[in-house]
């Protein structure tokens, strides 16, 4: 059989001997170890105080981005929920009326946007699928609730503030961007793409 | 005795009382920061720096917590359980020596509350009774894990008595008094009992630990199997009291291991520091406040490196490795004395 690890060790039964009958050598040798653990570091990360070190491209809880002018990127096309495999998000789309240009920035918007975050697992395919640089996970971390109604996050929730940015340029790399355009991908082929 | 002495001792008192309940709270807190050490976590650190509001947290919770008197329960023996087991905790402390005594206005006052001249059965007494608190509290619940807790907790802190009490023979048996002040001043000069005991002394402490139901013998206690012990049916602070008594038991027991053991308040080369009277007294407390710290943190490292003992172990242990040996330990004991021509 293969060996797992170096610690394996062959065991026999046989009788013990008086030093293993006493008890007192292996009671001692434990309490070595324990005692050996009193000055190890401690594994504990105090969260609220202190907080675990994410990676650079993190995926945590997601952002509805605003172009410069601060108008939303989302055009409710529905690319992100096709791609979702944990089935997380839900939108409804509405028509831009006129006057409404600066709130948003095509034609056709969305009017409910919902991303479950019970369901979601965090795998970014929301955000590889989106053609409009609209959806990001940051690394900001989903807070907890006491209801599961509070865990579906509406636009609310997801759409950045004008004045409170969310940085995504960490998971907006050019090879990122040059991936998106790459017509190789379903995704990404236009209508008359696909035609052709 | 005069009135100032009277009044001292009232005093003394008072001190003794607040310093075991005040140790308890503490070791509690002790108890979860060293556990947690020990297993490499942090341990509670929220109430207070270091954690350290925590017993005065867990205590305003004990009382706030509701108050459950079991219908089927005996009302009266039910409530005097707890009190019982925490009476006798509180009850040892008065015969030890905290130190070798004050000096003002030329009369000496000593660091002891009474020095009864049968302080060690007075000791062994008390214990013995503590045992009535967890029997009593454990029947009056009227409950089958509280009744096999109680069973258990009794039975086992009975069989260690035995073994106990022999072993604490041979020691009186070379200091021929039963005085701990008397015990405490022979350690003074020379060397501690337990250079001469120490066979009695191994006996003593796992002895100590089954009596303060403690691991490895926390059998009592033990959730996996009894769903609480003898304490299923308590709630609120009469829980809390049967929980606090154990620390003071477990204080008190490594105060008596120390002075019975480890030279009391003494310590090596005390007279040759130079320090006069009051302030060696109080250098002496100190230390002897170390050895029982000392011993506290073994009684919490055991713990937590220890797994149970089954209780056909535990039985064995006691009747038949411990009682044997505490006897051949007086007998040795005897012929040593005899031979070195220091019987009486």
């Amino acid at each position: 059989m293969m060996q797992l690890t170096n610690r394996s060790m062959q065991v026999a039964k046989k009788e013990l001997t008086l030093m293993e009958r006493l008890y007192f050598p292996a009671i001692i040798k434990g309490m070595l170890i324990t005692l050996s653990h009193l000055f190890k570091r401690k594994a504990t990360i105090k969260y609220p105080d202190q907080t675990r070190e994410l990676s650079a491209v993190y995926r945590g809880q997601h952002v509805l981005k605003r172009d410069e002018a601060g108008a939303e990127r989302c055009t409710a096309c529905g690319l992100c929920a096709v791609a979702c495999p944990a089935e997380a998000i839900t939108m409804e789309s509405a028509e831009r009326k006129k006057g409404e240009e600066s709130m948003y920035r095509e034609e056709k918007y969305a009017k409910i946007y919902e991303i479950n975050m019970l369901r979601c697992i965090f795998c970014g395919l929301c955000e590889e699928a989106c053609p409009k640089e609209a959806i990001f996970l940051t690394d900001r971390i989903v807070p907890s609730s006491f209801t599961r109604g509070e865990e579906v996050f509406g636009k609310d929730k997801l759409v950045e503030a004008i004045d409170l940015r969310v940085d995504v340029t960490k998971r907006q790399t050019p090879e990122v961007l040059d991936f998106k355009t790459d017509k190789k991908h379903y995704h990404n082929q236009t209508f008359l793409d696909k035609k052709k | 005795m005069t009135d100032s002495m009277l009044i001292y001792k009232i005093i003394l008192c008072v001190i003794v009382f607040a310093v075991s309940l005040g140790a308890a709270a503490y070791m509690t807190w002790g108890e979860r920061k060293l556990a947690a050490w020990l297993q490499d976590r942090v341990g509670p650190n929220r109430a207070g720096p270091l954690g350290l509001l925590q017993p005065i947290a867990d205590g305003i919770k004990m009382i706030f917590k509701e108050e459950m008197i079991p219908t089927h329960s005996n009302r009266w023996l039910f409530i005097l359980g707890p009190c019982f087991f925490m009476l006798c905790a509180c009850m040892t402390g008065v015969v030890i020596p905290w130190g070798a005594g004050w000096e003002a206005g030329g009369t000496i006052f000593p660091m002891q509350v009474t020095d009864i001249n049968i302080g060690l059965l007075y000791l062994l007494g008390v214990v013995s009774i503590g045992v009535y608190g967890v029997m009593i509290g454990g029947w009056a619940s009227n409950n089958k894990y509280s009744l096999l807790g109680a069973l258990r907790a009794s039975s086992q802190m009975i069989s260690y008595e035995v073994a106990m009490g022999l072993a604490l023979i041979a020691l009186v048996m070379m200091t021929g008094t039963l005085s701990l002040k008397e015990i405490v001043a022979q350690q003074d000069q020379g060397l501690s009992y337990v250079v001469y005991q120490p066979l009695g002394f191994i006996i003593f402490i796992i002895c100590a630990f089954a009596e303060t139901n403690r691991a490895p013998f926390d059998l009592p206690e033990c959730e996996s199997e009894l769903v609480g012990g003898y304490h299923t049916e308590y709630s609120s602070m009469k829980l809390g009291f049967f929980l606090f008594a154990e620390y003071i038991n477990m204080f008190i027991s490594s105060a008596i291991m120390a002075s019975l053991y480890f030279g009391g308040y003494n310590f090596p080369f005390q007279h040759e520091l130079g320090l006069d009277g009051n302030l060696l007294t109080a250098v002496q407390t100190a230390v002897f406040f170390g050895k029982i710290f000392i011993f506290i943190f073994v009684f919490m490292w055991v713990r937590w490196t220890l797994p149970r003992f089954r209780y056909d172990q535990l039985m064995n242990l006691g009747w038949k490795v411990l009682l044997p040996l505490a006897i051949a330990n007086i007998i040795i004991t005897g012929f040593v004395m005899l031979f070195m021509g220091k019987l009486g």
